[in-house]
């Protein structure tokens, strides 16, 4: 089956999943992502590529990191962005998500980035639009959030310039992860030979081996030489039942501390997609230390949003 | 066809620019062979400023039709462009569309006092109302063939002509 991101000529056309994709289009992507870091350290922080575009910011579940970064991205390529609140759109006096998404293509929507709590809502908006709109995926249900996936890429390329040698561990809930598949998938495409996964069975998927990764339910044996440690958000609002004791609970076996990093290779970085919570799945003096780079994770993530909409833009 | 020594014209052109430049002038050069051009210029011409260089490829009025550029380089303007003097280097001047990119991302930077055009070849057939206050020679280039300036590892600039 054709990968639904690729068009005929392989170029990428949505950005759904980063499953399945070529090396070669993440590299280019990450490759444009460098490129648009300096433009927002000049006197006008905006290229003119999607001039005379329009960009819909669909989020059909909360989120303010993402969607400002999404929204900050498109603005400095120029294009008019829309959002859409969905608490107090159509969707609640009944329209289906397609009837949604057709009334905005009438209204010349160029672009569409999805947020869904439903995993595969925006492979299917990809599916039902013309073959001029474009479709990002900013996050659906635990299926994939490939976006961040590329920050997080991109920012261990930064520090680490290659992948060829990392250990890279993945702490924390991974069983509702999206942000946890999304970077699995990515770091074995540019060919990490050691992704390892810590956390408590209930947090885990089953048969998340078949990923790819090393399991670990002790985060001391996890974390030995570690190059990167990418601390997870305890995704409280999506669990049903007592999957976990109690946050304190958790932050004693799985929290990211001074002493736990101390494992960690000596210059081993720390990353967390946000928002953090402190105190459960990292302690402030590791979030606001020195091996942090938490804060660029944000700057990176507007110029890879930037690349990726004006790689599917020119498309 | 017998293509002129770029080597010839690039002394040329350091001979021309000597009575100009002074030490607040800039130079920027365009990716790829606008900016070894300016790199043997600004050496040669001990020029202080740092040298500046532009990937134009967020600014190309074809991204519509031919999409994003592959290879996409990171633009450096490592000076203050507002008030200053710059000469803008090429090396070939065809349709005026690269130049007009390069001069409306520069503009981004800052509002330069002026910006003059300096190019090794010129081979006519403009497009925008565009010309080179610097050029090194004009050239008359079957249509659809590729002039461009090649680099070798000694750093010896020539011209090829690609059909």
């Amino acid at each position: 089956m054709p990968n639904p991101q690729l068009n005929a000529a392989g170029e990428l056309t949505h950005l759904l999943t980063l499953e399945g994709l070529p090396r070669e289009v993440i590299v280019h992507i990450l490759d444009t992502a460098g490129s648009f870091l300096g433009v927002t350290e000049r006197e006008v922080k905006k290229v003119p590529l999607l001039r005379g575009k329009s960009v819909f910011n669909l989020f059909f579940e909360s989120s303010t990191r993402t969607r400002t970064t999404f929204e900050i991205a498109a603005k400095r390529l120029s294009a008019d962005v829309i959002n859409l609140n969905i608490d107090t759109s159509s969707t609640k006096k009944g329209e289906t998500l397609l009837d949604t998404v057709d009334n905005l293509s009438a209204m010349h929507a160029d672009m569409f980035v999805v947020r869904h709590a439903q995993s595969g809502a925006a492979h299917m908006i990809a599916r039902h639009v013309g073959p001029d709109r474009h479709v990002i995926n900013a996050g659906d249900g635990r299926h994939a959030h490939p976006t961040q996936g590329l920050l997080d890429a991109y920012t261990i390329r930064h520090y680490k310039k290659e992948f060829s040698s990392l250990s890279v561990a993945i702490v924390g809930d991974i069983l509702h992860s999206r942000v946890a598949r999304s970077l699995v998938h990515v770091l074995n495409i540019l060919g990490t030979p050691d992704v390892r996964v810590i956390a408590p069975q209930t947090l885990l998927p089953t048969g998340v081996e078949s990923l790819g990764v090393r399991v670990f339910h002790d985060m001391r044996q996890g974390l030995a030489d570690c190059d990167v440690v990418v601390m997870l958000r305890l995704q409280s609002e999506r669990m049903r039942g007592p999957l976990l004791p109690s946050a304190q609970e958790f932050f004693k076996y799985y929290g990211l501390t001074p002493e736990k990093l101390g494992l960690a290779k000596r210059d081993a970085i720390v990353m967390h997609p946000g928002p953090m919570n402190r105190g459960i799945e990292i302690d402030s003096a590791v979030a606001d230390g020195p091996h942090s780079v938490i804060l660029p994770q944000v700057t990176f993530g507007i110029a890879v949003r930037m690349a990726v909409m004006s790689i599917l833009g020119g498309t | 066809m017998q293509l002129p020594d770029a080597e010839a014209l690039c002394a040329e052109l350091i001979k021309r620019l000597r009575p100009v430049v002074t030490r607040e002038t800039a130079m920027v050069g365009i990716h790829t062979g606008g900016a070894w051009l300016a790199e043997r210029l600004h050496r040669e011409l001990g020029l202080t400023v740092p040298l500046g260089r532009l990937d134009i490829s967020f600014y190309r009025d074809d991204y519509h039709k031919s999409g994003l550029h592959k290879s996409v380089k990171a633009s450096q303007i490592g000076f203050d462009v507002a008030g200053r003097h710059i000469l803008l280097v090429d090396d070939v001047l065809y349709t005026g569309r690269t130049v007009r990119a390069a001069m409306n991302e520069l503009i981004d930077y800052g509002r330069p006092e002026a910006i003059d055009l300096v190019v090794l070849v010129d081979r006519g057939e403009r497009q925008l109302p565009i010309c080179a206050q610097y050029s090194g020679a004009t050239l008359a280039v079957p249509k659809g063939a590729m002039l461009r300036l090649a680099r070798d590892e000694t750093g010896t600039l020539t011209l090829r002509l690609d059909a």
